[in-house]
């Protein structure tokens, strides 16, 4: 503190040069946009990502939804929505509640996709509830998907690395691909008037973070990595004696979504 | 409380709908949709039940199913551009289709069955075309040039020419007939994920249904026609008419009745799903306005009709009625297939509700105005290529 002192005593006038100098570069960097400057600030979430600027990445991305950890506050879905500016009404992600009550009667809610997070108990249930879990939905990612399949001007699209994306630009409305989804997952967006869904995140992927609602999620029931990287979570997780299954199987559209702990009950 | 009630607030509480299911987004235009396409193939077939198998007695009818189909055919794209996010992007679909969408397909097969549709009603009309623009003058004279295909020979030999045309593009049109309606059924028929359209018997029952309706829409304009302008009608027409209509009908309404059956007697998962959807939102739409009324009454009349000789004047009579209701059924039908497959959520859990508006983009009115088009068009039609005239020029009866 003497130092300091003296050294302000010494030449006042330097030190509020300093400062100031200080301050407007400070300034000027947070306000010029400095998308290389930001890689080196947020740290890399999927390893060997960043940089790589090839149309298509190398890796086979899954998402794992683990439904014994969720405990349904809807973080994910108020991030997802945010991300995206969702249009009220629909959803790219949304959190279902199941109770199952001593009758073996299994009864599903989904007020507002979840964004609300669930607080309250559910009262109507008629006999005491045995169990309940929550359930997060998203878009299947699926390795034959029905809605590709149907697009009669190819805007959806399945990209090499395994992304069903929408373009914007191609798409005609016609929503096709809305009735073929088994997961229905789609919508049709009342801004766009075009095919809208989750793309896990396309754009934050390909800048090697993980998807918003993989970020936010408190209790790391949301699960997204590359299977080439075998130190991977999700490598270790399809790999060992865990119990994984997808949804609709039976459809034959190969999802690369995950769940593990998936019940019977979940359709 | 008793168990039924108990029941009741279970089946409520239990009601889950996906939340992005909440929506019909298949409206009012997806049912008008192929109710048109098949007003188009069903005329069609009656016309070329003459040009093609000579039923004779369905002369008096047979060029005008042709310009009936036309006038239908024209307005068949416009509910889906009413319905599409982005008509001014429609034409992707032929430019840069999607090779494996079932939907992609329908602007070629459309434009195809119009061109041949179109070649046909100009060969078949040519002789009656030439000499119409023989005392036309003006405008006229100039348009009906145009439709002889800019060639006045009517001499036996072009006209020997012309039969041959004809016959062929009438061959070649049923097919292409059945192509386009049974395409229509193969859009809902192809979607796994909706267990009340995805059967292979979806393509068969459009088609059938489409001959059916074509059938009856002819009846009821025929008849209608004739009587507002003070003709006679030709009642061995109606009497084979009505024959053909039976018969369609019992194929059309079996294989309905069939899919409902074959899915409730192998009762896979999807029955779960269906029977809640039969016996509760399309209860009413499905058992009582579509089988009920519509189905059983007329098929009753209609073998009644091909059994009994009834006076013409009953016949005459019964004739359009029952027509009327058979276009309800098929209406009712498409109802049932689009919206109702909607209405069940992909949960398995519940389902949706449907109400159209009037005076929104895709209700009630525009769905009016689209059905008034082809009408006001088959009238603008009737102006240029008169309904009831033969090759000389001379109206029939």
């Amino acid at each position: 503190m003497i130092d300091i002192e003296k050294e302000i005593q010494k030449d006042r006038r330097a030190f509020i040069k300093n400062v100031l100098s200080g301050t407007i570069a400070g300034s000027l960097l947070m306000v010029i946009p400095a998308g290389a400057a930001l890689d080196g600030a947020i740290p890399e979430q999927i390893p060997g990502v960043r940089g790589d600027h090839s149309p298509f990445l190398k890796n086979q991305f899954v998402f794992i939804v683990d439904v014994t950890a969720c405990i349904g506050c809807g973080s994910c879905c108020v991030a997802d929505k945010n991300e995206y500016n969702v249009p009220d009404g629909n959803y790219r992600t949304w959190v279902e509640r199941y109770v199952i009550d001593d009758h073996d009667e299994v009864f599903v809610d989904c007020p507002n996709g979840g964004l609300d997070g669930y607080t309250k108990p559910r009262t109507d249930i008629p006999y005491p509830v045995r169990d309940t879990f929550f359930v997060p939905k998203l878009c299947n990612m699926c390795q034959k998907p029905s809605c590709v399949q149907v697009c009669p001007v190819g805007a959806t699209y399945r990209t090499e690395d395994g992304f069903i994306l929408v373009d914007k630009k191609r798409c005609v409305g016609c929503g096709y691909c809305i009735q073929a989804c088994p997961y229905s997952a789609r919508y049709l967006n009342p801004v766009t008037k075009t095919a809208d869904k989750c793309t896990w995140c396309y754009h934050r992927v390909r800048e090697g973070l993980l998807p918003t609602c993989v970020n936010v999620c408190p209790v790391h029931a949301r699960k997204f990595g590359d299977l080439n990287d075998k130190n991977s979570e999700v490598y270790k997780l399809l790999r060992e004696p865990h119990v994984i299954s997808v949804l609709k199987p039976g459809m034959g559209n190969q999802p690369a979504l995950h769940y593990l702990g998936l019940r019977r009950e979940v359709v | 409380m008793s168990v039924a009630v108990h029941g009741d607030a279970v089946a409520a509480a239990a009601n889950y709908i996906f939340p992005n299911d909440l929506h019909v987004h298949w409206s009012l235009m997806i049912v008008l949709y192929p109710y048109i396409t098949g007003l188009v193939a069903g005329a069609f077939i009656v016309s070329s039940l003459y040009h093609v198998f000579h039923i004779k007695a369905l002369k008096p009818v047979a060029r005008f199913s042709l310009l009936f189909a036309l006038a239908f055919l024209i307005c068949a794209t416009w509910p889906l551009l009413n319905h599409l996010g982005h008509p001014e992007r429609a034409m992707s679909m032929m430019l840069t289709p999607n090779p494996t969408s079932a939907m992609a397909g329908f602007g070629y097969i459309y434009t195809a069955y119009f061109i041949v549709l179109v070649l046909e009603i100009l060969f078949i009309f040519r002789p009656t075309v030439v000499a119409l623009g023989q005392k036309a003058t003006g405008f006229m004279k100039m348009l009906y040039s145009v439709l002889a295909i800019g060639s006045d020979n009517v001499s036996e030999r072009a006209l020997k020419l012309d039969q041959k045309i004809i016959a062929f593009l009438a061959a070649i049109g049923i097919p292409m007939a059945c192509v386009l309606h049974g395409y229509v059924g193969f859009i809902f028929g192809g979607i796994k994920a909706n267990p009340l359209w995805a059967t292979p018997l979806m393509p068969l029952i459009f088609l059938l249904s489409a001959c059916v309706s074509g059938i009856a829409g002819i009846i009821v304009t025929y008849i209608f026609l004739m009587k507002i302008s003070g003709r006679k009608i030709d009642v061995d027409c109606v009497q084979t008419l009505i024959k053909f209509l039976w018969g369609f009908f019992i194929l059309d309404f079996v294989f309905e009745m069939l899919e409902i059956f074959s899915h409730f007697y192998m009762a896979t998962h999807h029955w779960h799903t269906l029977e809640a959807l039969y016996s509760g939102p399309l209860f009413t739409s499905f058992w009582v306005a579509q089988v009920g009324v519509f189905s059983v009454i007329p098929f009753f009349v209609l073998m009644a009709m091909s059994l009994i000789k009834f006076k013409d004047s009953l016949l005459l009579f019964i004739a359009p009625i029952v027509s009327v209701m058979i276009l309800i059924q098929v209406l009712l039908m498409r109802w049932n297939v689009v919206v109702g497959g909607q209405l069940m959520s992909k949960s398995e859990r519940g389902a949706t509700t449907f109400h159209p508006m009037w005076f929104e983009k895709e209700g009630i009115l525009p769905a009016i105005l689209i059905m008034i088009a082809p009408v006001v068009i088959l009238w603008i039609i009737g102006k240029v290529l008169p309904f009831w005239m033969d090759d000389d020029g001379v109206e029939t009866a």
